[in-house]
């Protein structure tokens, strides 16, 4: 063979000193961003625990579950919902993984020069059915226009707080080794939506987006008395940085067989074709139950009786093995490793 | 997705191990060339079930890989031009240059966007007729006729505002550099064989036919399967490896005649030839290799953003860590990825030192991505059921 030239490569110089788009997509640079951030706010309770809302005493017979988050989707309008949807479902969903159900929310419009307000309206408009339909009352609100480049931006920032038992904890500290990972339902469906209405990809029947809320489905695992040890909503970074995520903050592993995971045909005809895989796929209607080792037959059951779980899977199961990992099991009789996503997923080119 | 499935199927993929097995005399050792290939043997394990002996080469088929740090500075400067836009797949954005990646720029304030296809940078540069677009056009034969009706539609349409990076590289020319003399050379000592038998890059050949290869497999005396991208493919194509190689022939065949013509795409290449010609191209970390790129031809010049634009670098490669990064090697098949120092630890994929951790296609990226940083797989694993 001709030499090789020369084998090497110069490192990047970009250790951050901005911030760029992937710190936002919810794998290893976000992660990476929170843990230089969160010392800084010293108050912070439970520093340690990443959870997706906090937990207030308030009185011996109830906990306040308090969460916010904040919407950016691009574009506002998506096969099977938009901007002002998810901002209620999004919320509701980081409420119901405290085991919470939401009581109120708050609405806090960011909105540019120039912005149509029909647009606005419908938006308001979509709030109100996802509100009426998760049962929440949206009772305050903040609203502000800025300059804008380019007139087209929304963003909506919700905050909601609802009522925990204080028997109910659901942290990822309780996951012990034999625990069961169940999925609510078949994965990725917000991820393609979003994308194919940004890329004027078009999908017949379309592929709509998941976005529903998950307190039903919660309720019912309480109610039927499940030892719920940990719940996830899979949204940003999908199933897998979810499963990452959890394996990290328990010491545990993660053991995961890919058939077992649901993804409807449609969703993998895109991924095959676009070269992504499902499990960094957002969905923001989908949940990772950690269920006590005993009662994985007994949740599905439950959880297959609420709409939102009619698919729910048993995929795995938690294990003292490889600590902090998630391996999944492939048809083959081999395994792999699944890292958290470190930047956005791409589709590939050839 | 039947389709897919089938040849995803388990049986199957067990049936041909076992027929590798007994087919197999001697060790040998296969390059699979595309990154395709190296990511579903990687994900599902495929050198896990092969006979002991028989070891999978990674080869250079990773487009974003190979592409040279000078045409990634070239891109950068592209996107600082006054009112530009610069348009590439998803998979540049995050490649190193020399001070620093299209991500990076993009966050200083660039315009730099993510597309799915060359026509979509087409369809911005009409949309925003009074700045200028350029189109980091990155692929190997299989993305060149897209990025060639692109440049061909620019002209006919009379836009004026559309240009492109042409990184487009060839895959026979760089075989041909890797493996004409005594095959792969090791780098780690103890083994004097070189790569046996090559898996050549199915999509590559269903644009540009078989011809090139048989002179290939005639001229470096090399058995060369034309094969897929599913387990089953790959599979297969070993066995198909496996098997002339054990009847000592050297023969082009075709595994993956499904899409795979023996004249390729002619209307494909018939675009490709009226827009691109044959030019030396750079391959990051192998040198420039002859009549290996494709360059606009004369009546396509307007459109050469290298030529519109002073894009040329001012320096190159000023970094302390240079010399870490043993792409080339990887690339050439040389090491694993996991035989370089700097795998996993200071090199990963939200910190890479070289392409081939960054692409999704390249081979780092495959290890760190399904193996955890090990060689031989993740061997702890509890029973799942």
């Amino acid at each position: 063979m001709a030499p090789v030239s020369s084998q090497i490569c110069p490192s990047p110089l970009f250790a951050s000193s901005v911030i760029q788009m992937a710190h936002g997509s919810g794998g290893r640079l976000m992660h990476e961003l929170l843990a230089r951030l969160l010392p800084l706010l010293p108050g912070t309770v439970h520093q340690n625990v990443r959870h997706d809302g906090a937990i207030i005493p308030v009185g011996p017979w109830e906990n306040l579950a308090f969460t916010t988050d904040s919407y950016v989707v691009r574009p506002l309008f998506f096969p099977g919902g938009d901007i002002g949807k998810i901002a209620v479902n999004g919320t509701v969903n980081d409420l119901a993984m405290c085991g919470a159900q939401a009581k109120a929310l708050s609405c806090s419009l960011i909105i540019e020069e120039g912005f149509s307000v029909a647009t606005l309206e419908r938006v308001m408009a979509s709030m109100a059915e996802a509100a009426r339909v998760a049962g929440v009352d949206i009772v305050t609100g903040d609203t502000k226009v800025i300059d804008g480049g380019s007139g087209g931006n929304l963003f909506i920032n919700t905050a909601g707080i609802g009522a925990v038992n204080p028997g109910i904890t659901i942290t990822p500290s309780r996951i012990v080794s034999g625990d069961a990972i169940i999925i609510s339902g078949d994965i990725g469906r917000h991820a393609v939506a979003v994308m194919s209405a940004r890329s004027d990809l078009t999908f017949n029947p379309p592929i709509e987006s998941d976005s529903m809320p998950l307190t039903a489905l919660v309720q019912a695992l309480i109610q039927a008395g499940i030892p719920i040890h940990c719940l996830r909503d899979a949204t940003r970074g999908g199933l897998a940085s979810t499963l990452v995520e959890l394996a990290e903050s328990s010491g545990c592993g993660m053991a995961v067989v890919e058939k077992e995971i649901p993804v409807s045909t449609q969703v993998r005809g895109v991924c095959e074709i676009l070269g992504l895989d499902p499990v960094y796929l957002a969905n923001e209607g989908c949940l990772v139950a950690i269920v006590a080792a005993d009662f994985a037959e007994s949740a599905l059951k439950v959880m297959r009786t609420v709409a939102a779980g009619e698919r729910a899977q048993l995929i795995g199961r938690v294990t003292s093995q490889h600590p902090g990992v998630l391996m999944m099991a492939g048809p083959y009789g081999t395994k792999r490793t699944v890292p958290m996503l470190s930047g956005d997923q791409l589709p590939r080119i050839c | 997705m039947r389709f897919v499935d089938d040849f995803r199927d388990e049986e199957l993929v067990a049936t041909l191990a076992l027929a590798i097995k007994h087919a197999m005399s001697k060790p040998r050792r296969i390059m699979e060339v595309c990154g395709g290939q190296t990511h579903t043997i990687v994900k599902h394990g495929l050198d896990q079930l092969l006979p002991y002996g028989l070891e999978l080469v990674h080869g250079p088929g990773c487009p974003v890989c190979v592409t040279p740090i000078e045409k990634i500075d070239a891109a950068i400067k592209a996107a600082s031009v006054d009112g530009a836009i610069l348009c590439t797949f998803g998979d540049m954005m995050r490649v190193p240059g020399t001070t620093q990646d299209l991500l990076t720029a993009k966050a200083h304030g660039a315009d730099v966007r993510t597309i799915y296809s060359p026509l979509e940078a087409l369809s911005i540069a009409r949309d925003n007729p009074v700045r200028e677009v350029v189109f980091f056009a990155v692929g190997f034969e299989t993305t060149a006729p897209a990025n060639a009706m692109a440049v061909y539609r620019a002209k006919s349409e009379g836009l004026r505002n559309f240009s492109i990076i042409s990184a487009l590289v060839l895959v026979p020319p760089i075989l041909h550099k890797l493996l004409d003399t005594a095959g792969v050379e090791r780098v780690d000592a103890g083994s004097d064989r070189g790569v046996d038998a090559v898996l050549a890059a199915g999509h590559v050949c269903a644009v540009m036919g078989l011809k090139e290869y048989h002179r290939l497999a005639e001229s470096l005396r090399l058995p060369i399967v034309v094969t897929g991208f599913e387990p089953v493919d790959l599979m297969q194509g070993i066995l198909m490896c496996v098997q002339q190689l054990e009847a000592h022939q050297y023969r082009v065949e075709n595994q993956y005649s499904r899409v795979v013509l023996p004249h390729g795409n002619t209307i494909a290449q018939r675009i490709v030839t009226e827009v691109f010609a044959a030019t030396e191209a750079g391959w990051r970390d192998l040198g420039r290799v002859s009549a290996s790129g494709l360059s606009l031809r004369d009546g396509y010049l307007e459109f050469d953003a290298e030529l519109k634009f002073p894009l040329t670098a001012d320096s190159l490669c000023s970094n302390h860590q240079r010399g870490l990064c043993r792409a080339g090697a990887v690339l050439t098949g040389q090491i694993k990825p996991p035989q370089c120092s700097a795998f996993a630890k200071e090199c990963t994929p939200m910190h890479p030192l070289g392409a081939p951790m960054v692409s999704s296609e390249g081979a780092c990226a495959a290890y760190f991505h399904y193996r955890g940083g090990q060689v031989d797989g993740a061997s702890q694993f509890s029973d799942l059921s």
